[in-house]
């Protein structure tokens, strides 16, 4: 994939490492993004997820490693030409209209004249403000203020686009609207980083995924490929029980499960074989108050991969 | 309920240690700095007026006088112009020369001592006889200084009753004797040694060292006043101007506020950072020398506008001649708005909140705004007050909007605020620029 100088990959990771004093945020990450890929870059708080996405913007000074962008290292005049940053943040001028804002990142990214106007008109299209083109920033609803900052930075239309958690803080019309301009882009080719806490974000746009734990990305591939990886072909079971005297933790890992409090969480093959646990659970003296079968999906890889712990 | 919000405010004012800090240092600083500036005006360190003397007289009276101007300690006298590497052995002021000084603002005033002082040095009352034919002190002055003159009236008069006493018993024994209707010849011998002693004590008086380094003079307090000696003050620049502190303060004021101007317009870049547009623009084709630069345009045409309105504000309210000095107007303009504008970006790039650059933009503001002119005038200034002026702003452009509005000297004189304005506002930029490295990466 990577290996063919006229057709460079969108994105090349290679051997990244970042340190700050004694943290490691990154740690030895490589990957590749194929052309027209939208990549899932999953991870909890404090995984060296943002140091990552920053690196890839051009704004860490890597210890080591390499990263670059259709071929050209990240911070070179092309690399920033073929990338589109969105931040997570609102990154836009609150005091300036929608189309002011789309005008100015517009100029940054070196646009004048008609190709700026153009790309101003797409823009508005594309995020649905061609009707607010004119109004402050300040007086958008959340919704459009995100599409807005989608917008700003993808006036240039880059090849490359980084999407850091785009839906944040928005409603479900809104978030909907945002998976159509994902999906409008990637029916245009354009190659797509996409960051999320929601996994069923991920689910729906992404068809790669990577993981990253501990500055270390720990899985990655298709989702059916990690929930294969994770889980094999096995159902997930959640069984509530009743207050009881017994070991709960030893009752659950004697059939190859886990429990919290008084939740007991289990695996099994075929469906009928849930007769058989409850059967286990009756003998041994559980108050099964309910139980649930589950098709393990990713955000049970998520979690079987990183834990259930609390994050930073 | 009252409690929490207190507690809450108090928290997020500790957790912002610049901020939490800078709000007890700043009023402790301001304070320290203006008792340490305006707390040793007392004794020695007191104002001194600066005059230039000019003895056109050369009789002993005169002699005796400038030495007794030179002795006087709240005047900075001096009879040529000061010693340097350059000129060795400057020659004497004359009236010309003196005046000449006075224009380019060297002094806030001259005296002349004229020719004939040694015949009649002083007179009792405005009509007697001898003060109808006593010459009369000429006291050149620079208006937009209103103190100087009347100072230096004040102490030509306290210097000739102090260092002329034989003088001044000579010339009083000649009023008894006209008055009584003439001496015995007895009386007459007892007066002329009394007078001689007095005239030796005056010798030895005037043998001591002198506290000044150059001539000195002194003035009564206005012509004709009914002093001992007669005094016409004349206003050798300025002496057709409406309003002499006009252009002084609407520099002065302006500059002040240009410079929260300014910071507060580099403040944007914090903002931005907090956003994180300013991410957003630096991962875009757009360098962080470029960014700087940008903003420095942005804060010095803004800094141009407010000063363009303050001047011409001036000219509708109080009259400034503002419209035939446009072009010494857009240079000193030009040159103060750079200077400010690199030192709110420097201002804004060494600070990491908004609170920490409100606090500490507003210390360093105020105080060299108090030192350089813009919050007390210049001319009311001890010397040392105004040395350290000269590392203000303030200071540079007061002085250089003076030059242009009030001695309406030409551009070419306004080299030294040049240099020193666009210097500093370019050494303020490249120290702006590094230290806005922490923007650029992690």
């Amino acid at each position: 994939m990577s290996g063919d100088p006229t057709n460079p990959v969108p994105l090349r990771v290679d051997a990244v490492a970042k340190r700050f004093g004694a943290v490691t945020a990154v740690d030895d990450v490589s990957f590749e993004i194929a052309a027209g890929a939208c990549f899932g870059l999953l991870g909890p708080n404090g995984a060296g997820k943002s140091t990552l996405i920053r690196s890839i913007v051009g704004r860490v000074r890597l210890d080591s490693g390499s990263i670059s962008i259709f071929g050209h290292p990240v911070g070179s005049s092309a690399a920033r030409a073929d990338l589109g940053w969105v931040p997570q943040e609102l990154a836009v001028y609150p005091l300036l209209t929608c189309r002011e804002n789309l005008q100015a990142f517009g100029r940054y990214q070196g646009l004048h004249g008609n190709a700026l106007d153009d790309a101003i008109a797409w823009c508005l299209e594309w995020a649905a403000l061609a009707d607010r083109a004119g109004s402050p920033v300040r007086t958008l609803s959340g919704g459009m203020k995100r599409r807005l900052n989608m917008a700003a930075g993808l006036i240039h239309r880059p090849r490359l686009v980084l999407l850091d958690e785009p839906t944040v803080g928005v409603d479900p019309q809104s978030r909907n609207r945002i998976f159509e301009m994902v999906e409008a882009l990637r029916s245009d080719g354009t190659t797509i980083i996409y960051t999320t806490h929601y996994m069923e974000e991920a689910e729906r746009l992404c068809d790669w995924i990577a993981i990253i734990d501990h500055g270390q990305i720990i899985a990655q591939g298709t989702k059916e490929a990690l929930v294969a990886q994770s889980f094999g072909s096995r159902s997930s079971v959640t069984m509530h029980v009743g207050a009881t005297r017994v070991d709960l933790a030893a009752w659950a890992a004697a059939r190859g499960g886990t429990a919290q409090d008084s939740v007991v969480f289990c695996s099994v093959e075929k469906p009928a074989e849930i007769a058989g646990l409850l059967e286990a659970a009756s003998g041994d003296g559980l108050d099964v108050l309910d139980v649930t079968l589950q098709r393990p999906n990713l955000e049970s890889v998520f979690l079987h991969l990183t834990g259930k712990e609390l994050r930073a | 309920m009252i409690g929490t919000i207190l507690q809450t405010s108090f928290r997020s004012l500790r957790r912002d240690r610049g901020a939490f800090v800078m709000s007890f240092i700043l009023p402790i600083g301001f304070f320290t700095i203006f008792g340490f500036v305006f707390g040793s005006m007392r004794g020695s360190s007191t104002p001194r007026v600066t005059v230039l003397v000019v003895d056109e007289d050369n009789s002993d009276a005169s002699k005796s006088l400038v030495r007794g101007l030179l002795r006087e300690p709240s005047l900075d006298a001096m009879t040529h112009p000061r010693v340097t590497k350059e000129n060795p052995a400057p020659a004497d002021y004359t009236a010309a020369t003196a005046e000449a000084a006075v224009r380019s603002g060297d002094a806030p005033a001259a005296l002349i001592i004229p020719a004939g002082f040694g015949a009649h040095p002083i007179a009792f009352g405005p009509n007697s006889e001898a003060g109808s034919t006593q010459a009369k002190f000429r006291i050149l002055h620079d208006s937009s200084d209103p103190v100087a003159a009347q100072v230096v009236a004040g102490m030509l008069e306290k210097t000739v009753m102090i260092s002329m006493p034989a003088t001044m018993a000579a010339v009083g024994s000649q009023y008894f004797d006209r008055e009584i209707g003439g001496l015995t010849p007895k009386q007459r011998q007892q007066m002329d040694q009394g007078l001689a002693a007095l005239r030796k004590r005056q010798d030895q008086q005037d043998a001591q060292p002198s506290a000044a380094t150059g001539g000195s003079a002194t003035a009564s307090p206005a012509a004709d006043s009914g002093g001992m000696v007669a005094v016409d003050i004349q206003d050798v620049v300025g002496e057709k101007k409406k309003s002499p502190m006009i252009s002084y303060y609407a520099a002065g004021v302006g500059v002040m506020f240009l410079l929260f101007t300014a910071s507060a317009a580099g403040g944007s870049l914090l903002d931005e950072s907090e956003s994180g547009a300013l991410d957003r623009v630096l991962s875009a084709r757009v360098t962080m020398t470029t960014l700087l630069l940008g903003k420095l345009t942005y804060s010095a045409l803004l800094a141009f506008a407010q000063l363009t309105l303050m001047f011409l504000w001036a000219a509708l309210v109080f009259h400034l001649d503002f419209f035939t000095h446009i072009p010494g107007f857009l240079v000193m303009t030009a040159i103060t708005s750079f200077a400010v504008a690199s030192f709110g970006m420097l201002l804004a790039s060494v600070t990491r909140t908004r609170a920490q650059l409100g606090a500490f933009s507003t210390l360093i503001i105020l105080t060299m705004s108090a030192l350089g002119g813009s919050m007390f005038p210049k001319f009311l200034m001890s010397d040392a007050m105004l040395k350290v002026g000269y590392f203000t702003f303030n200071s540079w452009a007061i002085s250089g909007y003076q030059k242009i509005f009030w001695r309406d000297e030409p551009i070419s004189s306004l080299g030294p605020e040049i240099a020193v304005l666009v210097g500093s506002g370019v050494v303020l930029f490249v120290l702006a620029r590094w230290f806005a490295r922490k923007w650029e990466y992690v």
